[in-house]
């Protein structure tokens, strides 16, 4: 059974999660419009998500996994919740775009 | 030995994949067609998680992530009729800053773990049950975070809801 089992070595999986995750850091600089925005949290929260796996079947320990699990489950959390702020913003402001939330700036 | 080439190729192949729909979800102008980019992009993650013989965390992947979430997103898109492609002018250093910035920073990043590990990432030995073990390690060992997480859901299931509303008097 062993000899079947691949090898892909774990840095791969690590430069592929750095990739994404940097992909979803220029998604947030990027754009300005805020579901866009939202979209690469996700997309960082997933390459984050591929690393967890990754060390959890290199390290033959299922816990990762399971973190993997709660991370699913916040951040289907937060997505909820940020869409709602979203509409709200989108009804009081008629647009998404983030530029448009300068009130706080001192 | 032939076992092995294809597994690596199935990982290039699907990284490359991910990371072109990745891109495309960035530099797409339509919202739309950059929710489904990611949908796209979920879908070879949860290859690379079949790749990993984490086959629960894979269909979980698939389910929640492009089945509910994607569809959420797609449902605030299309209630507040963003589906067009004018994005506000913005200023070009300030895209030209973006993407040296998140350049430097996947340098950085594949750089400092460039030398980390050359382990190979066995996947889980296939004789048992991996669904067994899971969930006894998540309803004994996890099982507190498990049951706050329920109270997560709760809390923000509570708070779409006040702030959907219209006016709260």
């Amino acid at each position: 059974m062993q000899e079947v089992i691949q090898g892909i070595p774990l840095n791969w999986y690590i430069t592929l999660s750095s990739i994404l995750f940097c992909i979803g850091v220029l998604g947030v600089l990027f754009r300005r419009n805020a579901i866009i925005i939202f979209m690469s949290i996700e997309l960082m929260l997933n390459s984050v998500n591929l690393l967890l796996v990754a060390f959890s079947a290199s390290h033959g320990d299922v816990a990762g996994q399971v973190f993997v699990f709660f991370t699913m489950a916040v951040a289907a959390a937060e997505i909820a919740v940020g869409l709602a702020i979203l509409v709200v913003m989108y009804r009081n402001t008629k647009s998404v775009d983030i530029d448009v939330l300068n009130r706080l700036k001192g | 030995m032939m076992q092995d080439s294809i597994q690596k190729f199935t990982f290039l192949a699907l990284g490359f994949f991910a990371v072109l729909s990745g891109l495309m979800v960035v530099f797409t102008k339509n919202p739309v067609h950059s929710v489904l980019y990611l949908v796209l992009t979920f879908f070879a993650i949860t290859g690379e998680y079949i790749l990993l013989n984490a086959q629960f965390i894979a269909i979980v992947n698939v389910i929640v992530y492009a089945g509910a979430i994607m569809v959420l997103f797609l449902f605030v898109i299309m209630l507040l009729n963003l589906n067009k492609e004018t994005e506000p002018h913005k200023n070009p250093y300030l895209k030209f800053a973006a993407v040296i910035t998140s350049g430097l920073l996947l340098l950085v990043i594949v750089g400092s773990l460039k030398a980390a590990d050359k382990a190979i990432a066995t996947p889980y030995p296939n004789t048992g049950d991996i669904m067994q073990s899971l969930a006894k390690v998540l309803f004994t060992q996890f099982l507190v975070p498990f049951e706050v997480s329920a109270v997560l859901f709760l809390a923000a299931m509570v708070g779409a809801v006040m702030l959907g509303k219209k006016e709260i008097k």
